[in-house]
């Protein structure tokens, strides 16, 4: 996946609306988010929202400026797929009769995945990886029959490198 | 001090300096009207909540000051939402207040409930469902500051009818609390060098200046960078009268009824010094192939207008004013100006060629809609207020007025709001008590927001309407003359349907028919002698007349017709190819 989407943290005030208002942003723009995570930072005034985008269809600078605009927004910073730790999270129900669950429960095992909730003809599963991790296990799990399944928005962390961030701030940039 | 959420709402206002507002009661803003009773800001009473959105639009162009409208839950809040956008697409000072039902109600559907926040979010600056009547002093001094700082706009305050009975201790906030806000007001040192670089060396310069101008205060700025570099200034629709149109180096308005001149020196220019302007369609014509010879320095207090749709080669975030002075004072360390006769010969000569010009009137027949505004200028002193609504009328109005002033000029660019002129030429006379403010409307337009001279004759707000009655709708008349082999689908209104002298004396106005050349001059003579209520004209005009100069939707500006079938601009293509030895880059 990389190289073909961008990812934009947003640091935001923790006020109602707020993500309305960000989301109503791309729509009324005719941007089309991929993902999106929200969660709430160290400091309670504050929420994070991480934003994945097709990086075909958004032009990244006018959305960046476009999302400065709303008073609401404190911070914005994209993410390079190559400096970022990106992670997500998966959640699957699988058939796993007595014929079949010790193949799942290998399978799992290979992922590095947790077993969560095993009932009499199934279980469910968790794994929590890189986004191109979660596309495997999820095509592998479906030669089982997956009965649900769930996964969150990506969030991303800028790669840590000689003690520097490689968070690339694009507020007030321009040109 | 405890005070209501409703005696802190109005005591808020005042404190923010609100002398007048424009509104219209109802349910759940009942309790934010008792107060208003022993408040020193005057309320305008309006017939339809549209209006009050406008008036207070009208008031807020002419003043630089925001205006305010007030209005209760549901319809009349979705009846304002048409001024919001208006006001947001033209960077309009404007506070809102809308009521809600009581917040036990919120999201059950109550009755005269909607989403007002929801439905205003994309189309104001910012908005706010005030839900604590202690925030009331803080929100309503972030809703000011948040409109008329950086690029203005509508801001809206929603209030349930509960936070409004309720108590508060009362406080009056030192200072606002935005971390997310902070606009950039002063450009970027070395990109003004740059752009005093680029302009020093340039050719064929064009200063291209929008309605920034006019929001940054900044038209006296403009003027002293305009004679220090001899440089020819553009002034678009909403900039007119940020520049004299008396001005020897001021070419008009550019765009789709732009004149050729102005046109066409941007076309050619290989220079475009864009201010507080943002490159709107009407104005480019065909994106590709606008200004294709031109580099670009753009500044703009928002930094999101810059390469939004052009890549400009300077980009320059900042209040125009200061970047303006800045840049003044670069340019004169820069030092001599490039040779640019050849420049400006050359635009004096199209100037000679391509005048604006209309058929004159044959004997007995029809008036001609553009020789109406020609009188009404010639009969006005030159700091008169025109408003206009949106159409014909309305680029007539800015083709053939002379500008000498800013703030003069008062009309809907951006949204394109048909019924704007009355409403917003009201608030603009309250505003300026002192002037005299015209409104020139077509008769499509007039329908739809007359009622509002109601609220003018019972609040006594002497404004004048000249409604230029061609029984049409009249630009889209010409669109389907021109574009689709003269099918008038749905376009046709009627001369005497209503009757606008019965209807406008009905509304408590004088009102006057003008027929004939003859009767023109007198009839706005005799308007213009009357102080003590509204007037109207009602001008039976041509209804074959068209607007030229036209640059047909999504054409190129070189294909501009200065008449029907005569496009000078493509010639002039043809006969410089490469064209301009020595200049440029």
């Amino acid at each position: 996946m990389a190289g073909t989407h961008h990812t934009l943290t947003v640091l935001v005030e923790n006020k109602s609306g707020v993500l309305a208002r960000v989301a109503g942003l791309f729509s009324r723009r005719g941007y089309n988010i991929e993902s999106l995570a929200v969660a709430p930072t160290d400091d309670e005034r504050f929420s994070r929202i991480t934003i994945v985008l097709d990086a075909e269809s958004a032009p990244i600078e006018q959305i960046t400026k476009q999302l400065f605009k709303l008073i609401n927004v404190i911070k914005i910073s994209e993410l390079e797929p190559a400096g970022a730790v990106e992670r997500e999270l998966l959640l699957a129900t699988v058939r796993a009769d007595p014929g079949t669950r010790s193949q799942v429960i290998e399978l799992v095992g290979v992922f590095e995945g947790k077993i969560v909730d095993v009932g009499s003809d199934g279980l469910t599963v968790m794994l929590a990886g890189q986004p191109t991790k979660l596309d495997d296990f999820e095509d592998l799990l479906r030669a089982y029959g997956i009965v649900d399944i769930q996964r969150t928005g990506r969030v991303a962390l800028a790669r840590l490198e000689r003690n520097t961030p490689r968070l690339r701030s694009v507020k007030g940039k321009v040109g | 001090m405890k005070l209501t959420g409703a005696q802190a709402l109005i005591k808020s206002l005042e404190m923010e300096g609100v002398d007048v507002m424009f509104g219209l009661p109802g349910g759940c803003i009942l309790p934010a009207y008792d107060p208003l009773l022993d408040s020193t800001i005057r309320h305008i009473l309006v017939r339809h909540e549209q209006g009050a959105g406008h008036m207070a639009e009208g008031y807020a162009h002419v003043t630089g000051r925001p205006g305010v409208a007030m209005v209760t839950s549901g319809p009349a809040a979705t009846n304002l939402v048409t001024p919001l956008a208006d006001a947001y697409m033209d960077s309009i000072p404007m506070v809102a207040i809308t009521g809600q039902v009581g917040r036990p109600m919120i999201g059950t559907d109550g009755f005269q409930e909607v989403d007002t926040v929801g439905i205003t979010r994309p189309i104001t600056k910012h908005n706010e469902l005030i839900m604590d009547p202690q925030e009331i002093p803080q929100l309503v001094r972030e809703a000011f500051h948040i409109a008329t700082t950086g690029r203005p706009g509508p801001v809206l305050l929603d209030l349930p009818k509960d936070v409004l009975t309720s108590e508060m201790d009362w406080y009056w906030p030192d200072s606002v609390d935005l971390p997310g806000y902070h606009p950039t007001l002063k450009g970027h040192p070395r990109m003004i060098k740059e752009a005093a670089r680029l302009i020093t060396e340039s050719r064929r310069p064009v200063l291209y200046v929008g309605g920034g101008i006019l929001k940054a205060r900044a038209a006296e700025a403009l003027r002293a960078l305009a004679d220090l570099t001899g440089i020819p200034v553009v002034t678009t629709l909403m900039a007119r009268g940020a520049f004299p149109d008396s001005h020897p180096l001021c070419l008009g308005m550019p765009g789709m009824h732009g004149n050729f001149t102005a046109v066409t020196a941007m076309q050619h220019a290989d220079l475009l010094i864009a201010l507080g302007t943002r490159f709107d369609d009407r104005v480019t014509g065909r994106v590709g192939t606008f200004a294709p010879d031109a580099q670009i320095i753009h500044v703009d207090v928002d930094p999101a207008e810059l390469g939004k749709i052009r890549r400009p080669d300077v980009p320059i975030v900042g209040d125009c004013k200061s970047v303006i002075e800045d840049l003044v004072a670069a340019v004169q360390a820069a030092g001599t100006q490039a040779d640019r006769h050849e420049w400006m010969a050359r635009l004096r000569q199209w100037q000679e060629q391509y005048p604006l010009t209309y058929e004159e009137p044959e004997d007995g027949g029809p008036l001609k809609p553009q020789y109406v505004i020609e009188a009404l200028r010639d009969a006005c002193p030159p700091d008169t207020i025109l408003a206009s609504g949106v159409g014909q009328h309305q680029m007539w109005a800015s083709q053939y007025w002379k500008f000498d002033h800013p703030y003069t000029w008062v009309n809907s660019g951006g949204l394109g709001t048909m019924g704007f002129a009355v409403p917003a030429a009201i608030g603009a006379k309250v505003g300026r008590p002192d002037k005299l403010v015209w409104a020139v409307d077509g008769d499509g337009c007039f329908q739809m927001t007359a009622q509002e001279l109601v609220t003018a004759s019972s609040e006594r707000i002497p404004v004048k309407i000249a409604i230029l009655n061609n029984a049409y709708l009249g630009m889209v008349r010409q669109w389907q003359e021109m574009f689709y082999d003269e099918r008038y689908s749905e376009v046709y209104l009627s001369p005497d349907l209503p009757d606008y002298v019965k209807w406008a004396e009905a509304m408590g106005c004088a009102a006057f028919r003008v027929e004939t050349t003859e009767d023109v001059v007198p009839t706005i003579e005799k308007a213009n002698s009357i102080d003590d209520r509204p007037v109207v004209i009602d001008f039976r005009t041509d209804s074959s007349e068209k607007v030229f100069p036209m640059v047909a939707a999504g054409a190129s500006n070189d294909d501009v017709l200065t008449a029907p079938g005569v496009q000078p601009g493509l010639e002039l293509r043809r006969s410089l190819p490469g064209g301009y030895g020595g200049g440029g880059h």
